[in-house]
């Protein structure tokens, strides 16, 4: 049996199909204008009314174990060589005062939410399509077909999918993944996600591509994306994070 | 499941994703890869007989078909019982998304279990099938009628054309096995989020390890069996299957070489963590379980039996012993890659923590019966299609 033909067969086919589904991506995306969101670390002081707001309004359980965003604190002490993050029950909380300011060097907040990424993995994966991309760019499950299986979970590399527990409030939704959703039921009605609403400071920004407030943010600033070596073009830009935030 | 993940959560080391407490692939997934490795592994030991004419393990060639049968049939029980919405599992066929490799999991099975299997099972036993179903009575003989599909021709052309049948089937099935683990292999090795998994050895690694574990499984059900029938294995039979059990072993353990050179070489992100998984959280089941008992070892007692030609008995005994071991060992392999890649965090700054129930969903006593059931599927198939030559003709 020859194995590197099959190596090589599996891999023409599999990257003929990745091919194909990009095209087609690419050309939904030419119709409407897709949706951004911008996150400001300069300005994120970790109250965590995002967290709380966002489980309240997409009826996300209320343990420690189950996200649609998070807040990450990273740290960076004096003398020390590697950095410091936690994320205790997401920030839900907002984060206790551990550190003492003097050996502080440099530390900042840093929300996170699924990227709804151009390329996503999780969609990628999905064996019946129940993962699915809207023509404005926002990342969906379809809760009547999912099947549970996680592989979507497995794929997304930010840790942002979780699989809606038994006993969770929305029946409907049980036993299947979900995730942020931008608060998909908000927005198209002209309405800004939660966590956005909630936000003191103004550290989290969504609007339309075209929005003109945005792309001022967008061009004054240096943005970056999480882990861009993954290929998946995130559609959330970061300002002001280091490298090593992932 | 909450208190098992407050456990879990007390055990957590380093930063995860707050989402990456829970583990999502559970012991069932495990359980999964390896099954369909036997039933490739023990494909491959069938067609050994068939297509290079290796006269010494034809008492095993029948055994062997019926085997990859049993654990084809249990093949989607475990994922069918990890499923969150298992009444909706038809829908991977019925919709599936062309882009997935999960997807293909249907048609793959599906291709194999109804063209290949079925197929080279029903040809090669029609003949005894039509002798059955004329001699039996009752509702064995009844069974049998059944199972000639109606062509109850055996005139020596019709012989000879299911002999061809089944050879054509051969040469399609041992591609078609290789296919289906190497696919099972690309399901963990094209999910580039995950170090531990994302690598293109992956399909052909798990192949590997599929071949040795059938051929260890077809190994030991052969003498095991043969004890329980009370007659004693053929030698040249056991000693070629140990033969091939230490060649292909030798293979694996190259490739997987490869890969860890590569890994350690490459020392690519997530290295560190990756250092960090094998030296502390799989260290037991890797190191101790995987490498040295699951593979060091039997290698190493079935050299020795070769070498220093131990008597028969012996010689079986010890095959036998690290065809067990074998087993094991590549069970653990199986749930290194499955458990081990999900308690190393995707942000290679720390590791989850999997707690397995004993009982309730996805817990080890699922997985332990799951284990059970191509054991009692293949004692049912033995009953109805003797395998053995002896029986066969004195039936
Ligand atoms: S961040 Fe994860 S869940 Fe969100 S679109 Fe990307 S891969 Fe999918
Ligand atoms: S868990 Fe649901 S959404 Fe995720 S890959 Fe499976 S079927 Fe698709």
């Amino acid at each position: 049996m020859n194995r590197r033909k099959f190596l090589i067969a599996s891999s023409a086919i599999a990257s003929g199909i990745i091919g194909f589904r990009l095209a087609r991506g690419e050309e939904a995306e030419g119709r409407a204008t897709g949706y951004i969101f911008v996150v400001d670390v300069r300005k994120c002081i970790g109250c965590g009314r995002c967290v709380r707001a966002c489980k309240i309004e997409n009826e996300v359980p209320l343990k420690p174990y189950y996200f649609r965003t998070w807040v990450e604190r990273y740290v960076w002490l004096k003398g020390e060589k590697d950095l410091k993050v936690d994320s205790p029950n997401g920030g839900f909380d907002g984060f206790p005062n551990i550190y003492s300011e003097d050996e502080v060097a440099k530390s900042y907040f840093v929300p996170k939410l699924c990227n709804h990424c151009e390329d996503p993995p999780c969609v990628q994966v999905c064996p019946v399509g129940a993962t699915y991309r809207t023509p404005d760019g926002v990342v969906l499950v379809d809760e009547k077909y999912c099947i549970g299986c996680r592989y979507c979970i497995q794929a997304c590399p930010y840790g942002a999918r979780y699989l809606y527990p038994r006993d969770g409030p929305r029946e409907s939704r049980r036993n299947t993944a979900d995730k942020c959703t931008w608060c998909y039921h908000r927005i198209t009605k002209g309405y800004k996600p939660a966590c956005v609403m909630a936000c003191p400071t103004g550290a989290r920004m969504f609007g339309r591509e075209d929005d003109e407030r945005i792309l001022r943010v967008l061009e004054e600033n240096s943005v970056s994306v999480l882990k861009p070596e993954q290929g998946t073009k995130p559609r959330v830009f970061y300002i002001g994070i280091d490298s090593e935030v992932r | 499941m909450s208190d098992i993940l407050e456990i879990a959560l007390r055990h957590v080391q380093g930063f995860i994703y707050p989402n990456e407490v829970e583990i999502y692939w559970s012991v069932l997934i495990a359980v999964y890869p390896y099954i369909t490795g036997l039933v490739a592994g023990a494909f491959i030991v069938a067609s050994l007989e068939r297509i290079f004419r290796v006269e010494e393990v034809k008492p095993t060639y029948r055994l062997a078909l019926l085997t990859a049968l049993a654990f084809l049939i249990t093949a989607p029980m475990p994922l069918i019982a990890h499923l969150g919405h298992p009444e909706r599992a038809l829908e991977i066929m019925f919709t599936p998304n062309t882009s997935s490799a999960m997807a293909m999991f249907g048609f793959v099975y599906a291709w194999y279990l109804l063209v290949v299997l079925l197929i080279e099972i029903y040809f090669d036993y029609r003949k005894d099938i039509v002798t059955w179903a004329r001699e039996r009575r009752g509702i064995r003989g009844a069974i049998y009628r059944i199972l000639t599909l109606g062509d109850y021709d055996i005139s020596d052309s019709a012989t000879r054309r299911d002999e061809k049948i089944v050879n054509v089937i051969t040469v399609i099935g041992l591609p078609s096995a290789a296919f289906l683990h190497g696919y099972v292999g690309f399901i963990f090795g094209s999910v580039k989020a995950n170090p531990w998994w994302s690598s293109p050895l992956m399909p052909i690694i798990f192949l590997f390890s599929a071949m040795v574990s059938g051929i260890a499984l077809v190994l030991a059900i052969y003498v095991i069996s043969s004890v329980i029938r009370g007659v004693s294995p053929d030698v040249r039979c056991v000693d070629k299957l140990a033969s091939y059990l230490l060649y292909s072993y030798i293979l694996d353990l190259g490739l997987e070489f490869v890969e860890f050179s590569h890994v350690f070489y490459t020392r690519e992100e997530g290295f560190e963590a990756i250092l960090a998984l094998i030296n502390e959280k799989l260290f037991f089941s890797m190191i101790v379980v995987q490498v040295i008992v699951g593979a060091i070892v039997p290698v190493a007692m079935i050299a020795v039996a070769k070498v220093f030609r131990m008597p028969d008995r012996a010689r079986v005994a010890v095959y036998t012993v690290s065809a067990i071991l074998t087993l094991v060992g590549v069970f653990a392999m199986r749930w290194n890659v499955v458990i081990g890649g999900q308690i190393l965090s995707k942000t290679f700054r720390g590791f989850s923590y999997y707690v397995m129930p004993l009982l309730g969903p996805e817990s080890a006593s699922i997985a332990a019966a799951i284990m059970v059931v191509p054991l009692v599927i293949l004692y049912v198939l033995v009953k109805i299609l003797p395998p053995w030559e002896e029986r066969a003709e004195t039936a």
